[in-house]
């Protein structure tokens, strides 16, 4: 028996619990998401889809934990990986002559 | 089975998975609040770097927590480790790269952006 299938209160085990969890960072995903769609300059934009990647991350090892999908994990893995990928490339290509790094 | 009848160290174990929990969604919160209120690029790189890196380490603690011990905690581990090297280090690009860009730093009484 894993622990996300012990019962709390009421009927509501952990599982239901970190699914519940994952709602919330979907809430508050969504309030970064208007930094992404008004944030004036280019910057702006990447810093809000990067922290949109972290929320997603969280999110996707929450349900892994929650249904009990180990697999959801490399899927986080590989999306943190490419997050940060788009994070320094957009940041390089936007600046003249390519800076940054 | 309820948390009543079950073993301390159990009960101990689903309690700190939702006080891990409650810190994530309380540090995503913060930064969601200063990605949105505060007034330029190099603020809202500071909070993103640093709160939500906070609230992401909480959130994967839980889950690493709630795995408990086999093969995918270690993926966990790794993902936290990944995030807590990755997350500042995007930041500073971003930053660095606003400032390149002729992008002038805010200061008191200037307009917000």
């Amino acid at each position: 028996m894993s622990i996300a299938d012990v019962v709390i209160a009421g009927g509501y085990t952990v599982g239901d619990v970190l699914l519940a969890g994952a709602a919330g960072f979907v809430v508050l995903a969504l309030g970064m998401l208007y930094r992404a769609v008004v944030g004036p300059t280019m910057q702006d934009r990447v810093l809000a889809v990067n922290v949109l990647g972290t929320n997603t991350v969280v999110i996707l090892a929450l349900l892994g934990a929650a249904l009990d999908e180990p697999t959801f994990l490399d899927i986080a893995i590989v999306y943190a990986l490419l997050n940060f990928l788009m994070a320094i490339a957009v940041s390089k290509f936007t600046v003249e002559r390519g800076g940054v790094l | 089975m309820a948390l009543d009848a079950l073993d301390p160290v159990t009960a101990a174990r689903v309690g700190l998975i939702l006080v891990l929990l409650a810190g994530a969604l309380f540090f995503t919160f913060v930064s969601m609040t200063g990605v949105i209120r505060l007034p330029d690029v190099y603020a809202r790189a500071h909070t993103a770097s640093q709160a939500d890196t906070l609230g992401a380490g909480f959130g994967l603690a839980a889950v690493a927590l709630t795995l408990g011990w086999q093969g995918a905690s270690v993926k966990t581990a790794i993902l936290l480790f990944f995030i807590f090297v990755t997350n500042p280090t995007a930041a500073h690009a971003v930053a660095r790269a606003a400032f390149e860009d002729g992008n002038v730093p805010w200061t008191e009484g200037d307009e917000r952006r």
